[in-house]
């Protein structure tokens, strides 16, 4: 089956964004594949490679890349979500004169079209999130 | 339309004290270029977003609840109010927003968006549907 999976939630404050990376993990092993994952509200979060969790605990951040680069997964950012939370590529960094960038490796910014279409393309939409 | 799929927008939060509900309204907005078979319902304390006469003077946010009433222009036609949500609230129908879409087939005739349903209607409503957004 075809899936995209939506995160809402941001990483460490709410257990969303684990479960959505397991889902994607568990679907991946049982031969799904995965259309895209779609980071919307503090979802962005999950993007910012300047997360420093402690050692003895999972790096949620890296988890994701490692998956999107393990699997070829299409790792999306909402690009309004994004600028009112300060993650930033090189394309936003640009645009809004920012002094630097923090999106994480695997992950790229774009528009609300994308879960849209997200929506038509895949034969499940999966939203973790309150 | 006849590959479109039926896309329904749930909401079920109060407007302000998150971000959900603004963003769940740029999501719907957005969508509609999509040219999808798009509906929304408004649930538990998401009944709160269609109410009249918010004022966010006091809380420095922008008020988009006037965005609601643009909704015909998007082709947006079928919203879904739960009535035991408003009910449990001690709203009515009269304490939101009057929407409205124009018909083009019936010479732009203007005619009510918000559809009064039951809980046990709403379940029926949201299984029929293709994709849900939940917001």
């Amino acid at each position: 089956m075809k899936l995209t999976i939506q995160v809402n939630e941001g990483p460490y404050q709410h257990q969303s964004a684990d479960t959505a990376y397991y889902f994607a993990k568990a679907a991946l092993e049982k031969g799904h594949e995965i259309f895209r994952v779609f980071f919307y509200h503090d979802g962005v979060n999950n993007g910012t490679r300047l997360t420093t969790p402690p050692q003895d605990d999972r790096n949620i951040v890296n988890r994701w890349s490692e998956l999107a680069q393990e699997h070829n997964i299409d790792m999306v950012l909402c690009v309004a979500a994004a600028q009112r939370r300060g993650i930033v590529d090189d394309g936003e960094a640009e645009r809004n004169g920012k002094d630097t960038t923090n999106i994480a490796p695997g992950f790229r910014i774009s528009g609300l079209g994308q879960l849209v279409e997200g929506g038509i393309q895949s034969d499940r939409l999966i939203v973790f999130g309150d | 339309m006849s590959d479109a799929k039926k896309f329904m927008y749930i909401n079920r939060k109060a407007p302000y004290g998150t971000i959900y509900a603004w963003e769940s309204l740029e999501v719907v907005l957005i969508g509609a270029a999509f040219e999808q078979d798009v509906s929304l319902a408004f649930m538990d304390d998401g009944v709160y977003q269609l109410t009249k006469g918010q004022d966010t003077s006091g809380i420095g946010m922008k008020n988009f609840s006037p965005t609601y009433s643009a909704l015909g222009d998007y082709e947006v036609s079928k919203i879904y109010v739960e009535k035991e949500s408003l009910e449990e609230r001690g709203l009515t129908l009269d304490d939101l927003q009057h929407l409205v879409w124009e018909d083009e087939d019936e010479d732009y005739a203007e005619k009510d968006s918000i559809r009064l349903v039951s809980r046990a209607e709403l379940a029926d409503v949201l299984a029929g549907q293709d994709v849900l957004f939940n917001f």
